[in-house]
C-alpha cells in the first residue's frame, strides 16, 4: 500500500510529535509513504474565506500532482482531508468547473482528470491495513484505559464530500480503533462537535468555553483520555485547556492524544518516541495507571 | 415494521416544570416518516402529546425537531432511514431555544435574529411605478439561499449559538447574504458593517452542521463565507476574523506551507497586543515542552513555491 503523503502544515509546525508517531507507527502496517513535499497547504477553510476558487486551484494541483505518481492521497488532518475532499468533490461533479481549474494549472503543466482518491490515516487503517491485520499488530492492548473520541469537524461534515453517505462505518470509525487497540470507548454528546480553534483569534471566550465543554464532559463520562485525528483540535484542546479551564473556574486536565500515539502505545511503541511528553496536558500520570509508562 | 418513539418530553404545568422522557411503542410501514409516526401516537395512544406540524411536504418548516441526535425535518425524516436495528428512536425538540412543550419550542428568538438582519429589499431612489425588477442571470445565483424556508433546523444545531446567545446565526445570516448579494438592494456596506461586529459573520466557527442538517440545501455556512469575502473585498473595517484570512493567505503566497506564529503576530497586530501577550504562557510552556519542530519555528518555502506564486497571480489577473 503505497500513498502520497500530506502531511499537513501543523504536523510539520505546531504539532511535531504528530509527524513522529506517524513516522513511528507505518511502516510496520505495511505502508509505504510517498511524501508530497512541493504541496501546498490546503487553505484549512481559511484561504477559502477571502477566495474559495483560488483553494479549489491550489488543491487541484495537488490532486495533479499525486494522479501524476498514480498514487491515493493520506491525510493526518481532520481539517486537511475535508478541505481536500469538498474541493474534489466540486471538481468531480462539475466538469466545466474541473474544466475552468485546469485552465489556470496548465501553464504549470499539469490537468488533474479528476481520478486521485484522498483518505485520511483513520481510514486508511480500517478499509485498506484493515482489523485483522491490525490486530496482529497490536502486542500491548490499551486494556483499563478509557478514551472518548474527538473528530474534528471537517472530517465529519459534509458527509457526502468525505464519502461517510457511501461508507457510513467512516462515522464510527474513530470508536471503532479504539475497540481493536483495546481500550474501553467513552461516548459523550460533543465528540463530533467544533473544537473551537476556528474562532480562536476572533472570539477567544467562545473558543474556550467549547473546549471546557467538551473535555469537561468527556472526563465526566469517565474518559482518562481523549483521542482526536485532527491536530488543529489538538492544538485547542490541549494548548488551551488550563486557560479554558481557569476561564469556567474549574480543573479538566484530561491528556489529548493524537490518533497515531494511541496506536503506536498498543503496538508496543516507547510514549516518549510517539512524542507524548511534547503536550501541555501530560499524560503520564494517566498512562501509568495504565501501566503503559513514559 | 415495530418501532419506538423515545420522546423528550416537557411538561410546562407540572409544578416545577419539568422534562422527562416517554416512549411509545407502534407499527410503521417502511413509507412513513417519523411525523407520521408522532401523529399516530398523538391520534392513537396519547393525545396529550404536543408537536407543530402543518403542509407533511417540507414546505412550511413547522416540524423540525431532533431526531437520534440531529435536527430535521420530522416529515422529510423516513422511520426506515433512521431506526436502529432495534427499532428505537430518539426524538427531542429542537435545541438552542426554548421549549414550550414536549416537541413544541418558542420560535421568537428566532424571528427577533431574523429580524435584526432588516430581511426586507432596501433599494436606491423612489419607488417605482411596477415592482422592483433584476434580470434572471443577476437572481440565479441566489436560488439556493431563497429556498430558506425557516424552519429553525441549523439554528438548533449551531455550535457557536450553543456557547453564545448573541450570535446572529446561520438562518438570519443567509438570509442576509440574499440581500447582500441582490443587485437591487442599496444598503449592502451598510449590511456589511452590520454583521462585521461581534456576534455577525465572523464568530461562525465554520463547524458545517447547519450545511449537514439543512433540509433545503441552503448550505447557511457557505453564504455565511461569501458575506466574509464581501466584506474583505468592500474593505469593511478589518476584524481578527478578516486580518487572519489576509494574513494565512499572504503566508501560503509566499511560503506554501503556514507558519503559525506569524499568523498569529500579524493577525493581532499591535492593535491587539494584549491577546498576543496573553498567548506568551502558552507559547513558553509549548517551547519548554520540545513543541517545536527541528527545522524551527519559521518554514522555508516549499520547493516548487514559484508555481504557487503563479498561480496566485494568474487567478489574481483573472478575477
Amino acid at each position: 500500500m503505497t500513498y502520497a503523503f500530506f502531511p499537513g502544515c501543523v504536523s510539520k509546525g505546531a504539532c511535531p510529535e504528530l509527524y513522529q508517531s506517524v513516522m513511528q507507527v507505518y511502516p510496520k502496517l505495511g505502508i509505504d509513504l510517498n511524501e508530497m513535499t512541493t504541496a501546498s497547504c490546503t487553505g484549512a477553510g481559511v484561504l477559502q474565506e477571502k477566495d474559495p476558487k483560488l483553494g479549489d486551484v491550489l488543491n487541484a494541483r495537488t490532486f495533479a500532482l499525486a494522479e501524476q505518481q498514480g498514487l491515493p492521497i493520506m491525510t493526518i488532518c481532520s481539517t486537511c482531508q475535508g478541505v481536500m475532499s469538498q474541493a474534489n468533490h466540486r471538481l468531480t461533479t462539475q466538469p466545466q468547473y474541473l474544466q475552468q481549474v485546469n485552465g489556470f494549472l496548465k501553464d504549470e503543466g499539469l490537468a488533474y482528470r479528476g481520478t486521485t482518491t484522498i483518505k485520511h490515516f483513520l481510514w486508511i487503517l480500517l478499509e485498506d491495513v484493515g482489523a485483522d491485520t491490525l490486530r496482529q499488530h497490536i502486542t500491548r492492548p490499551l486494556t483499563g484505559l478509557r478514551a472518548a473520541p474527538f473528530y474534528g469537524c471537517y472530517i465529519q461534515r459534509p458527509t457526502e464530500a468525505l464519502g461517510i453517505d457511501d461508507h457510513p462505518d467512516r462515522g464510527k470509525s474513530l470508536e471503532r480503533i479504539i475497540e481493536i487497540l483495546g481500550a474501553e470507548v467513552v461516548d459523550f454528546p460533543g465528540k463530533t462537535r467544533c473544537c473551537g480553534f476556528p474562532i480562536l483569534t476572533i472570539n477567544e471566550k467562545n473558543s474556550l468555553t467549547m473546549v471546557a465543554t467538551h473535555t469537561r464532559d468527556a472526563k465526566t463520562h469517565g474518559a482518562d483520555i481523549m483521542v482526536t485525528p485532527c491536530p488543529l483540535c489538538h492544538l485547542n484542546l490541549d494548548g488551551m485547556q488550563s486557560k479554558a479551564a481557569n476561564q469556567e473556574k474549574t480543573a479538566i486536565d484530561l491528556p489529548i492524544l493524537h490518533l497515531p500515539q494511541l496506536l503506536g502505545l498498543a503496538m508496543g511503541l516507547d510514549a516518549k518516541s510517539l512524542g507524548l511528553t511534547r503536550h501541555l496536558i501530560s499524560p503520564e500520570s494517566v498512562l501509568a495507571q495504565a501501566t503503559l509508562a513514559l | 415494521m415495530k418501532t419506538t418513539l423515545r420522546v423528550r418530553r416537557f411538561d410546562p404545568e407540572a409544578d416545577p416544570p419539568m422534562g422527562y422522557v416517554q416512549e411509545y411503542r407502534l407499527e410503521t410501514e417502511p413509507s412513513e416518516t417519523v411525523l407520521d409516526g408522532l401523529i399516530k401516537v398523538r391520534e392513537t395512544l396519547d393525545d396529550s402529546l404536543a408537536l407543530r406540524c402543518s403542509c407533511r411536504g417540507a414546505i412550511c418548516g413547522s416540524c423540525g425537531m431532533r431526531i437520534n441526535g440531529h435536527a430535521a425535518l420530522a416529515c422529510k425524516t423516513k422511520v426506515i432511514s433512521v431506526a436502529p436495528a432495534d427499532g428505537t428512536i430518539e426524538v427531542e425538540p429542537m435545541h438552542n431555544m426554548p421549549v414550550i412543550k414536549d416537541l413544541v419550542t418558542d420560535m421568537a428568538p428566532f424571528w427577533s435574529k431574523i429580524r435584526q438582519i432588516q430581511p426586507w429589499l432596501q433599494p436606491p431612489g423612489t419607488a417605482p411605478k411596477a415592482e422592483y425588477t433584476a434580470s434572471p442571470e443577476a437572481m440565479t445565483h441566489l436560488s439556493g439561499v431563497m429556498s430558506c424556508i425557516m424552519c429553525g433546523v441549523c439554528v438548533s444545531d449551531c455550535t457557536v449559538l450553543e456557547v453564545d446567545k448573541t450570535f446572529v446565526g446561520p438562518a438570519a445570516l443567509a438570509k442576509a447574504y440574499r440581500f447582500v448579494a441582490d443587485p437591487r438592494d442599496a444598503a449592502t456596506l451598510r449590511r456589511l458593517n452590520a454583521l462585521n461586529q461581534p456576534g455577525g459573520m465572523w464568530d461562525c466557527t465554520r463547524c458545517m452542521e447547519c450545511i449537514q442538517v439543512c433540509p433545503k440545501g441552503v448550505a447557511p455556512m457557505d453564504r455565511i463565507m461569501a458575506l466574509r469575502a464581501n466584506g474583505m473585498a468592500a474593505k469593511v473595517p478589518s476584524t481578527c476574523g478578516s486580518r487572519h484570512a489576509e494574513v494565512f493567505t499572504d503566508i501560503i503566497k509566499h511560503k506554501g506551507i503556514l507558519d503559525e506564529p506569524m499568523l498569529a503576530v500579524r493577525t493581532f497586530g499591535l492593535k491587539h497586543v494584549g491577546r498576543l501577550l496573553g498567548m506568551v504562557p502558552m507559547v513558553l510552556q509549548s517551547v519548554f515542552k520540545g513543541k517545536v519542530p527541528k527545522s524551527g519555528p519559521l518554514h522555508r518555502p516549499i520547493p516548487g513555491i514559484h508555481h504557487i506564486q503563479r498561480l496566485f497571480k494568474r487567478m489574481r489577473v483573472k478575477s
